[in-house]
């Protein structure tokens, strides 16, 4: 059980990073295609949502490759909690710790606060608007800039994509906004 | 884009449901998916997530000159063909998307494959977040003749 206790611990930057970065050429050799997460919003879209805009209107099945990416990622989430389950809390810097403490966040074990990603949290203004309308400017965002971590990031950077580059410079004003001077106000 | 499409199940279904499963398993334990992290990474307060992103993208980068370089095909023998996103005007989708993707991102701690990662891990709220994200999708569909791209 060594092994499992070992690779249950959190991994460093230096191991997960790369074997991120590998999924770039497994998914081009074994599919074709390009990384890239978010496309499957459309995908599910396109399957489920009635009243759909042009963009959604296709069969959903040419995307069902990368809802099986998806299905995957949720079994692979589950898999790593229930059987990976390393410290309880995410060992964040100290200073992070201090700033979210000044922030009212208590309870740092687990993956997310407690106090804030749990259902009741919807029916408070700061809850509503950090789940809901965190996860709204996520999916609108990665459509209209047309790529996430995943396809703008890593894929895009990694190919040298110029649009990718400014892409992330956009993330990175949005994340910066958000944590510095939304979050004060909302938590 | 030939490999992938509709109709081709069995072999390539759990082909891809194992990357799936890896990203997800890779996701949980590097904690790219805590919020904690996400607050640290915008707040560089640690090189964790900048690391990861870092070293990913050298790994992706080094694969694609290799395959380039040595032609390298898919397992069905077909050429691999990387189109590049090509910049056009003032892109302002990238960086508009992009701002506002980040703000979401910002919030939330979760981009898209870490907001499926969570659901797996049985924080079950992020359910909620999914629901949003594909409604932005949604909306962003029916905005999009009215948005600037270029």
């Amino acid at each position: 059980m060594a092994f499992l206790e070992w690779i249950s611990q959190p991994w460093p930057w230096y191991v997960a990073g790369p074997l991120i970065g590998l999924v770039v050429p497994v998914l081009l050799i074994v599919a074709g295609q390009p990384f890239g997460l978010s496309t499957s919003f459309e995908d599910i879209c396109a399957a489920a949502f009635p009243a759909r805009p042009e963009l959604l209107r296709r069969d959903w099945r040419q995307g069902a490759w990368r809802i099986a990416i998806v299905v995957g990622i949720i079994f692979g989430g589950f898999l790593a909690g229930t059987f990976l389950q390393g410290p309880s809390e995410v060992a964040i810097a100290a200073s992070t710790r201090a700033d979210l403490a000044a922030l009212g966040i208590t309870d740092f074990s687990g993956l997310a606060p407690r106090e804030l990603f749990n259902w009741g949290a919807l029916g408070t203004l700061g809850g509503f608007l950090i789940i809901v309308g965190g996860g709204f400017l996520v999916g609108f965002g990665t459509r209209y800039a047309s790529g996430c971590t995943s396809g703008h990031a890593i894929m895009g950077l990694s190919n040298l994509q110029v649009p990718s580059l400014i892409a992330v410079v956009g993330f990175f004003v949005g994340g910066l906004t958000a944590s510095w001077l939304l979050l004060p106000v909302l938590l | 884009m030939s490999a992938a499409g509709a109709g081709r199940f069995g072999g390539m279904t759990i082909r891809l449901i194992l990357v799936g499963v890896f990203l997800g398993i890779v996701f949980t334990k590097a904690e790219v998916i805590s919020w904690f992290r996400i607050q640290e990474m915008f707040r560089f307060q640690s090189f964790h997530m900048y690391g990861i992103i870092g070293s990913a993208v050298a790994v992706g980068a080094l694969s694609l000159l290799v395959i380039k370089k040595l032609g390298i095909r898919t397992l069905d023998g077909a050429p691999i063909e990387v189109e590049a996103k090509k910049s056009a005007g003032a892109n302002y989708r990238y960086w508009m998307g992009g701002a506002l993707f980040g703000l979401g991102w910002g919030l939330l701690g979760a981009c898209p494959g870490p907001i499926y990662a969570l659901i797996g891990n049985g924080i079950t709220v992020l359910l909620a977040s999914l629901g949003a994200a594909l409604l932005g999708t949604w909306s962003y569909g029916w905005l999009k003749p009215h948005l600037p791209h270029h």
